[in-house]
């Protein structure tokens, strides 16, 4: 059967793609361009640069696929980028891959797969799926190496897509994978993994949003918890919950962000103490596995790099749920996705209120 | 099995100018220059190449200089003439906007330099309206560059009439035949015209030769500059075998031209006649007429160019689309863009530029598949994305 591989250029889809063609599979390689490379790099980030595709179609060449380019620069923008600058400048904190998880690479890319004859497609994301005949439904679980697990940023996917998601990579460990890059003369066997949003150079969110849309450089208040204030800042977009570097401020104990109110431009600080919460709601809820009638024992992840903590999840109505933690976690994050696990399974997830 | 549909791309290599390369680059190695038995046998190879290229544009032999290819021709055509006529004061230069980029960014590059540039629009067809050209013409216009056929949509512009109306204002005329050579007659004296490019790889000749042809006494500044070679008018040691080579497929193109327009041509009616008849919300773009014969352009209601482009190719069949995608730029045509189609409809334009090799059976194949993945990709769009409107697309079906 054709299956597409959305290649990135890196290692694990590299890999993933070769494993496919291995088992059989009429695999086609697409790598999507997502901003104009014309003038170089200025501007944008890491990954998927024109670098990026040489090396994904070099990585086909070797494999013996075809391979080609797609032109999804205004998909991107439409509902990554827009919505990364419309979240920090709400004084959210955004969550750019799982967007484009499943509003690009599972939907355009899956449309455009299902145009080209192609069931699926594959990505190197560290995750599984699996599909139970009986129930007719699909399961996501994290991928079998711990600490590259992807799942986290796969939670939005329906069933729909997830029927036309395959995970090639996601039952190996990273050393594997490099491993099996080598064995197969991959050009990337060796290339570093891209450690940024794709779009971002330099980790310099701020510098990337205020760009885009210059009226977040709004003057506003650093405010205590008893609302004194404390400092001034030069827009809300600069901040995320739990942050403590670069508030200006000098104080006998260390002040993190609590909370960020574009709306009067506040940003309130206090003490680490003041970060934990137990409760947290959240929308746009994807349930993988059944809505929960009643509560549901979960262990959740309010960030990818947060250790699951155990809790009991609600639905709240259509598309919303509330958690409670069994322990108080550190900076809850408005605009970050709180995803629900039951082991490795993914039960679903939403995004943080 | 594989069916090549992009000849505007590039041709392949005919079997007897392959055999003319290889025996060539076998033993025909000598140095052009040289004064000894090894140079005059690559120079009398030279001669005779240089002999056919001339018969195919009805020219002088001397008057033809040749290049690594078009891109060359065209920018020794616009920075050789510019260059020239700098110190008389002429520092306009006027081009139309669906010049091939080899035309459009050097003229850019001499824009960046200081002279100042024109660019001709074109109408709904694609043709240039000589009364645009009038209306641009000045005192210090150097040059004039208006293609003689177009890569994308392969309509034919009035190049006599241009080439008349530039001289009437002391500019000169180039003309890029890079498209038109080999698929229709190219007279340099019957079109008029100063300078005219050409590349062998359009008509079934190798990669990296082509021609410029220079009217008599027409002096330009040399842009490869080094030895005397090419009369002084081009450096570089001489590419004998691939010129050999390029003067066999001219002859070729020559003695072939008029049997492969009306095969060729019939093939393409009976393709483009078929697409329309078969498949709705299809249209042509750019007049039918004057036009190669080989090239059609066309745009399909409510599909994207870019996936049709690689369903076909998964099916083995080889065309293309306008723009150039895969080095990073992602700008609509350009051509389709001056002829005011609209974004959305540039980018559901595939073009297909038949050849001498390809057969009836090869046209009803294709015609056969395509209904069908159209059909398949339509079923799809606007599931994730907002449809857009027949109105916008502004698609008329023609019959």
């Amino acid at each position: 059967m054709r299956i597409v591989v959305a290649m990135s250029g890196g290692v694990d889809s590299s890999v993933a793609a070769a494993l496919l063609a291995d088992e059989g599979h009429e695999v086609v390689g697409l790598s999507m361009q997502l901003y104009d490379q014309q003038e170089g790099q200025a501007g944008f980030g890491t990954c998927c640069s024109l670098e990026d595709l040489h090396d994904a179609r070099r990585v086909a060449a070797a494999i013996g696929i075809p391979h080609y380019v797609v032109n999804f620069e205004r998909q991107f923008d439409e509902h990554v980028v827009s919505n990364f600058v419309r979240e920090y400048a709400a004084g959210r904190t955004p969550l750019p891959c799982a967007r484009c998880n499943s509003d690009l690479k599972f939907a355009t890319l899956l449309e455009r797969a299902r145009g080209l004859g192609a069931d699926r497609v594959a990505t190197g994301h560290y995750a599984r799926v699996d599909h139970d005949p009986g129930t007719g439904r699909f399961h996501l679980r994290r991928g079998a190496d711990a600490a590259r697990d992807q799942s986290y940023f796969l939670f939005s996917l329906d069933q729909a897509q997830l029927a036309g998601a395959a995970f090639p990579v996601g039952g190996l460990d990273k050393p594997a994978v490099r491993t099996y890059a080598r064995n197969h003369r991959l050009p990337v066997a060796d290339k570093p993994d891209s450690q940024e949003i794709c779009f971002v150079p330099d980790h310099d969110y701020a510098s990337f949003v205020a760009r885009r849309e210059p009226s977040v450089r709004r003057e506003g208040r650093l405010v205590d918890q008893d609302g004194r204030v404390l400092g001034r800042h030069d827009g809300v977009h600069r901040f995320t919950v739990g942050q403590r570097k670069g508030l200006g401020l000098s104080a006998p104990a260390p002040l993190y962000v609590l909370q960020v109110r574009a709306a009067d431009g506040e940003v309130v600080v206090g003490p680490r103490a003041a970060l934990e919460r137990t409760k947290l709601t959240a929308s746009g809820v994807n349930w993988i596995e059944p809505e929960p009638v009643g509560a549901r024992r979960v262990s959740a992840q309010i960030r990818h790099r947060h250790p699951p903590a155990p809790g009991t999840v609600t639905a709240a109505g259509p598309g919303r749920a509330q958690l409670v933690f069994d322990e108080p976690q550190m900076a809850v994050t408005p605009g970050q996705a709180v995803v629900f696990y039951d082991g490795d399974l993914v039960v679903g997830g939403g995004w943080i209120d | 099995m594989r069916i090549y549909f992009d000849h505007n791309a590039t041709t392949p290599v005919a079997e007897e100018v392959a055999d003319a390369l290889a025996r060539a680059t076998r033993d025909l190695f000598g140095n052009a220059s040289s004064v000894h038995a090894f140079g005059q046998q690559a120079k009398a190879a030279m001669d005779e190449a240089r002999s056919a290229v001339a018969a195919l544009l009805a020219a002088e032999a001397s008057d033809v200089v040749f290049t690594s290819g078009g891109t060359e021709a065209d920018n020794l055509a616009i920075r050789g003439a510019a260059e020239a006529r700098e110190a008389a004061g002429r520092r306009h230069l006027i081009a139309s906007a669906i010049e091939h980029e080899a035309v459009l960014n050097t003229l850019k590059a001499m824009a960046r330099r200081g002279w100042r540039t024109t660019l001709l629009p074109v109408d709904a067809g694609g043709l240039v309206a000589p009364d645009a050209l009038r209306g641009a013409l000045a005192d210090d216009t150097a040059l004039v560059s208006v293609m003689h056929a177009n890569n994308e949509i392969g309509t034919v512009q009035p190049i006599a009439e241009l080439a008349a109306l530039a001289h009437e204002r002391g500019a000169i005329f180039h003309t890029d035949a890079v498209q038109s050579a080999g698929k229709i007659p190219v007279d340099v004296r019957a079109l008029g015209v100063d300078l005219l490019s050409i590349s062998a790889h359009k008509f079934y000749g190798p990669k990296g030769t082509g021609a410029l042809w220079i009217r008599r006494g027409l002096r330009l500044v040399p842009q490869m500059t080094g030895g005397r070679h090419e009369r002084n008018r081009r450096a570089g040691t001489e590419n004998v075998p691939g010129l050999a080579a390029m003067g066999v497929a001219a002859a070729h193109a020559a003695a072939a031209q008029a049997a492969d327009a009306a095969r060729i041509g019939a093939l393409r009616d009976r393709l483009e006649a078929g697409i329309l008849a078969r498949i709705a919300g299809t249209a042509v773009n750019g007049v039918r007429a004057p036009r190669v014969p080989n090239t059609t352009n066309v745009s399909f209601d409510r599909v994207e160019a870019e996936s049709l482009l690689i369903a076909l190719d998964l099916e083995g069949v080889a065309v293309s689309t306008g723009s150039a995608c895969s080095s990073g730029a992602l700008e609509p045509s350009h051509v389709l863009r001056a002829m005011g189609l609209s974004a959305h409809r540039t980018q559901n334009s595939i073009r297909f530029s038949l050849g001498s090799g390809n057969t009836e059976a090869e046209v009803d194949h294709v015609l056969d598949l395509l209904p069908r993945l159209v059909d398949k990709l339509r079923a799809l769009t606007g599931n994730w994305e907002r449809g857009i409107r027949n109105e916008e697309l502004g698609m008329r079906n023609e019959e």
